[in-house]
């Protein structure tokens, strides 16, 4: 890698030292405050650190965290990896992933959605994979057809490869200006935000996994990677049988957007592969924590598509505990739990809990879901038998239930 | 199961407008009326569909400013929901689809789009987006407890002589005169989602009356919970 110039590393050095402070006085995991102390003093710093590595760009509405973890993971087979691996997603959480790892000639950088153009045009990344787009935090994030629209933009007249999933319409035509696009097959449980043509609104026909608009040319591109049940398939031919930790269908889908993303950095399904099954938990999600011989497995889920993927994750044999919060990470506007559909959950023992545990409760109540309220986690833990119990949490209720458990997870 | 007798919830265009849990809308006087032992059938109308004009209680969503100019004009080249209304059905019209009720509502860059004028009212872009929990008085005429949801909406809504607004707002924005939605005969405009019916039970109980006539009381406790909950915190914050 060249030199930083001057000032871009003193910028570099001083946010490094402000994440530091930040983490030993307990304040945070730093990732914001480096990167917005190095950005004050150099504003140009993003592009800069950038510079000379080969990056991957990773966006969507759900499993932005996880398939960042997995392509670093699968990256790690040809060097070191800058990324940030803790969910900061604008540009403070990138310049901070890249000071961390100077000489990492390789990143991987999630990116949130609305600032995909603004990054993308900053570091001039080579890769960008998009999963999924689906409503999101309505009160605070970007209407999704216009989100699309921007990185219809952003990607026109770059050289950047983009590795899409095709079963998404909405991602598909966000995708489709770029000069170079592999398709994934990666499946779409949500389907009520792409009813309508996002090219002409016209209504989408589906057949299985197939769609195309009934008014324009707007169709479902052919795939070159597909994500059939434990298995993917490359472009090729050739089955790979997944078999990683991370649960879920969601997961797997994630897994092979990973694989489409490493063999475009020239690493192969038999060397990634092996990586992506040494994942288990990504920024606690996934993982179990134990109190009084309960052992609680934590799913992060913030919207209805996700709640679908949670759903699918979590075992129907098991009591759940739902856990709403609508704190500004969440969205203050707990209308979405309305778009949940949670009749799967009728038969299990459900219990209830978080700050807007009220809205939900009622929701239930209108889903003929028998359920507990209870007004603590702590509480619907303790109503457990001893033995396993999953959880379904939203942003904030999720980190709260992590710094019950000292964030070890 | 299709009955002569169900009452027929009409639930328009949720694959243009339903981004802000409206189906919430469609759930909770469907379960108000069966839990009163009145038979429904709900028919979800996509937009390539032809709206049915023998419908009791229709409803329409919020979307984003594109899928709205969209249902706007099918809805005037369909014109089945003209015919229901003249024939006597409800009407719940929320955010987006309020704004399409009237002559005119601000497109995408703010330009001037024709509505379907079902109700004497017109819209525009505002100043600001107004985000957040609104509490409002509701016209006395009507005899319901305060307004309580959540709106997020850009819009800006003149009231002609035509209706009257449903409510006086306490706190929030709505039409951004100081009044919240409108309603003329049985069609109600609202920029409340929230959804709008699951924190104003009562609201939902004067479309169902409009339809079957007089309710029998129902066990609100987990409405009320939720209405006494929401009302304290944003009265007080």
């Amino acid at each position: 890698m060249t030199q930083l110039p001057l000032r871009a590393q003193l910028a570099s050095a001083l946010g490094r030292s402000a994440a530091t402070l930040s983490r030993m006085t307990g304040r945070g995991d730093g990732s914001v405050i480096g990167g917005r102390v190095g950005l004050l003093l150099e504003p140009d710093l993003l592009r800069q650190l950038a510079r000379d590595r080969k990056l991957a760009l990773v966006s969507a509405t759900n499993g932005k965290t996880t398939t960042t973890r997995l392509i670093t993971s699968a990256l790690l087979e040809l060097g070191e990896v800058a990324t940030n691996a803790f969910g900061a997603n604008m540009p403070a959480g990138h310049v901070s992933a890249l000071s961390q790892h100077k000489r990492a000639p390789y990143g991987v950088l999630e990116v949130d959605e609305k600032y995909l153009p603004e990054v993308l045009n900053t570091t001039g990344a080579s890769v960008v994979c998009l999963m999924n787009l689906s409503r999101d935090q309505m009160d605070r994030a970007a209407e999704i057809w216009l989100l699309a629209q921007k990185w219809r933009r952003a990607l026109e007249g770059k050289p950047t490869h983009v590795i899409a999933n095709c079963d998404d319409p909405l991602v598909t035509w966000g995708a489709s200006t770029a000069a170079k696009v592999t398709w994934v097959a990666g499946g779409q449980r949500w389907k009520e935000d792409s009813w309508c043509c996002p090219e002409c609104g016209g209504p989408l026909d589906r057949k299985d996994a197939d769609w195309a608009c009934r008014e324009c040319t707007f169709h479902r591109p052919e795939p070159q990677w597909v994500v059939d049940g434990d298995a993917a398939i490359d472009p090729r031919g050739q089955r790979w049988l997944l078999d990683i930790q991370l649960p879920g269908q969601a997961n797997r889908s994630n897994a092979v957007m990973a694989l489409a993303v490493a063999n475009a950095f020239g690493v192969p399904v038999e060397r990634a592969l092996p990586r992506l099954r040494e994942v288990t938990s990504v920024a606690g999600r996934y993982t179990t924590v134990e109190r009084d011989g309960r052992f609680a497995r934590l799913l992060l889920s913030k919207n209805p598509a996700g709640w679908l993927e949670a759903f699918d994750v979590a075992d129907p044999q098991l009591p759940i505990i739902l856990s709403v919060n609508a704190q500004g990470p969440d969205g203050r506007d707990t209308s979405w739990l309305w778009d949940v559909d949670y009749r799967i959950l009728r038969g299990r023992p459900v219990f209830v809990t978080g700050e807007r545990r009220l809205d939900l409760a009622l929701r239930l109540d209108v889903a003929d879901v028998p359920f507990t309220l209870c007004e603590t986690f702590a509480e619907a833990l303790a109503m457990q038998p001893p033995g396993r119990v999953d959880v379904i949490a939203n942003y904030t209720a999720f980190q709260q239930i992590r710094s019950e458990f000292g964030r070890a997870v | 199961m299709p009955s002569d007798s169900a009452l027929r919830i009409v639930w328009i265009y949720p694959d243009l407008l339903s981004t802000y849990g409206d189906q919430g809308n469609v759930l909770v006087l469907e379960q108000r009326a069966q839990r009163r032992g009145i038979l429904t059938e709900t028919i979800h109308v996509r937009s390539a569909d032809p709206i049915p004009e023998t419908g009791d209680i229709y409803l329409i969503g919020g979307g984003e400013d594109r899928p709205q100019i969209l249902a706007a004009q099918r809805l005037r080249r369909d014109g089945g929901l003209h015919r229901a209304i003249a024939r006597g059905a409800a009407m719940l019209a929320v955010c987006a689809g309020y704004q399409i009720m009237g002559s005119t509502f601000g497109g995408e860059e703010g330009q001037p789009v024709d509505g379907i004028g079902l109700l004497d009212i017109s819209s525009s872009r505002g100043p600001a987006r107004a985000v957040g929990e609104l509490v409002a008085e509701v016209d006395a005429a009507l005899n319901l407890p305060a307004l309580t949801g959540f709106e997020n909406h850009m819009g800006v809504t003149h009231l002609g002589p035509g209706v009257r607004p449903l409510s006086k707002t306490i706190k929030g924005v709505g039409n951004g005169d100081g009044f919240e939605g409108c309603y003329a005969g049985h069609v109600v405009g609202t920029y409340l989602h929230g959804p709008a019916l699951a924190r104003n039970p009562a609201l939902a109980d004067l479309l169902l009356s409009w339809r079957v006539g007089q309710l029998a009381p129902l066990d609100d406790s987990r409405y009320e919970a939720l209405r006494k909950e929401r009302l304290a915190t944003v009265l007080q914050g």
